[in-house]
């Protein structure tokens, strides 16, 4: 590839920062219109609209973290690390946009309600299980905390990741009535992109002398 | 022989456009320019949408004012006709609302079966007397914890089944919904076991309360909430107020209903609003009114207590949720 990484860096990562912002400028435009009751794109039960657009887009970008070490494996090509750390910040900002649209649109700070929420339903206790994985991965991610932990316990440490996604998963799932594909399609995409990390699995995809 | 090896810009041979098409272009793309132009011009000027066809003229009934009124804001139209839960038409609520019109609710008939005088095809016209119609603003409470208040139009389910001559051994009454492929696209994903079902014990279904509704807000009812008849059961979750009914059956054991079957832990047969007893997966005790910001506290049989408490005297709604 012809791309410098100065080039890469200096022009990628704000346009993948851009995108990634998207979605949540649109949730917070909506927002903003349905606070000043004027027409607005979050439907006849905005709060269960924004529970589900930040709950996808958290899950959407998780997967594109997950995606990023694979792709980079198949490319042979350093470049997509350079985005790994700004995208799996993304994944855990869509997380808090998703916990902030629960407690705060939905349920209104009812901190009882809450408890019994996290105690009492599976689906939730699975839910804020894989936050509590996926915090202390968004407060280790800068290089500061890299250098004091030293790269292999972070290596450890980030490997939380392989357990919140599935949970991730678990919770979609449960949260649909019925029998439904698209849970069922994000898993065999979370599936696919856990197999690619499995040694004999990459070893596949490896050059063949 | 010469082999011609296919480069990657090469065209495939069905690929080419035809001659006498190529010849023609200029006249094609005048005629595609003009069609379009015309009916753009014919849309504008009748003011119609342009998908006009699709939909059905939702004719204005005649109907009677009655004391089912809970005094209560009703919910807009555009709320109750663009957000439901209708899976045959897809899982997204507002899925009915852009597939139901391929509902084909005319002509329509109900097959009557079991334990009645008279069992039978029953055509639309005959099941449902349209003089004595009348209007019954209920609340609607829906099991994901939100509600709306619904004027509908109909006639108690008592009189329908009156003309059915129930046997008195019969004790459920099972429901069926229409099941099409061809007019039902979410039918294509197995969401459910299609058809989807629904029942009640004889009490429920002969309550004053329990009503069958053909219409909403003065019109015929439209496809996606349940067209041309639907069960209004007010009390219990939305659900099993089932819809585009077809069938009809009084029996003398408790029928299969399609949420139980689905998820048996999650969903009972008697499913009475209950903000007691939590669904396994989220409170029952508040629900959003749809056009309120907050929530609001779920009533005991969403506030019909007066009316059908007396038929679960005996019963534990814990249990028997």
């Amino acid at each position: 590839m012809a791309l410098s990484a100065a080039v890469v860096r200096s022009y990628g990562k704000p346009l993948v920062f851009t995108v990634l912002l998207i979605p949540a400028l649109w949730l917070s435009y909506n927002w903003w219109l349905a606070f000043q009751f004027q027409p607005h794109g979050l439907g006849f039960n905005p709060q269960e609209t924004s529970n589900r657009f930040s709950g996808d887009w958290a899950m959407r970008i998780l997967l594109l973290s997950l995606a990023i070490t694979p792709l980079s494996t198949l490319l042979k090509s350093p470049m997509p690390i350079m985005f790994r750390r700004m995208i799996g910040l993304f994944a855990f900002f869509y997380v808090c946009l998703h916990i902030t649209s629960y407690i705060w649109l939905d349920i209104a700070f009812n901190w009882p309600e809450l408890w019994t929420d996290i105690t009492k339903r599976i689906f939730i206790t699975v839910g804020m299980a894989a936050v509590l994985l996926l915090l202390p991965l968004a407060v280790t991610s800068t290089k500061g905390w890299i250098k004091r932990l030293g790269a292999r316990r972070w290596r450890r440490l980030h490997k939380f990741v392989y357990i919140a996604g599935p949970l991730v998963i678990i919770h979609f799932f449960m949260m649909r009535k019925g029998f439904q594909y698209e849970p069922l399609i994000y898993g065999g995409i979370l599936a696919l992109l856990l197999m690619l990390r499995i040694s004999a699995v990459r070893r596949l995809f490896a050059v063949r002398p | 022989m010469r082999m011609r090896r296919n480069r990657d810009w090469n065209e495939k041979e069905n690929a080419v456009t035809q001659e006498a098409f190529y010849l023609n272009r200029r006249s094609f793309i005048k005629q595609a320019a003009l069609t379009t132009g015309l009916v753009g011009a014919g849309v504008a000027a009748s003011g119609m949408p342009v998908f006009a066809n699709k939909e059905r003229t939702l004719v204005p009934l005649n109907f009677s004012k009655t004391a089912y009124d809970p005094a209560e804001p009703l919910t807009a139209e555009e709320a109750i006709t663009q957000y439901n839960n209708y899976y045959e038409f897809g899982t997204d609520k507002g899925d009915p609302f852009a597939n139901a019109w391929r509902l084909q609710p005319k002509p329509w008939s109900v097959k009557v079966s079991g334990l009645v005088d008279k069992p039978g095809t029953y055509a639309f016209e005959d099941l449902v007397d349209m003089k004595t119609l009348e209007e019954r603003i209920y609340r609607l409470r829906c099991v994901e914890a939100w509600s709306m208040v619904v004027p509908w139009i109909g006639v108690p389910l008592s009189a329908v089944l009156k003309k059915l001559g129930p046997q008195n051994d019969a004790k459920y009454i099972a429901f069926e919904t229409l099941s099409d492929r061809k007019q039902m696209p979410g039918i294509r994903r197995p969401v459910l076991d299609w058809p989807y079902v629904e029942g009640l014990t004889m009490a429920e279904a002969m309550n004053e309360l329990t009503f069958v509704a053909v219409g909403l807000y003065g019109k015929e009812i439209p496809n996606q909430n349940g067209a041309p008849l639907r069960l209004v059961v007010p009390w219990k979750y939305g659900f099993k107020s089932i819809k585009s009914i077809v069938s009809i059956k009084l029996t003398d054991r408790e029928p299969p209903t399609s949420w139980n079957k689905s998820a048996p832990r999650e969903y009972g047969f008697y499913s009475n609003v209950n903000p007691e007893v939590a669904h396994p997966r989220w409170s029952q005790a508040r629900e959003r009114r749809i056009g309120d910001f907050s929530r609001r506290k779920t009533l005991m049989f969403n506030g019909y207590g007066e009316q059908v408490a007396h038929l679960y005297k005996n019963l534990d709604l814990k249990a028997n949720y």
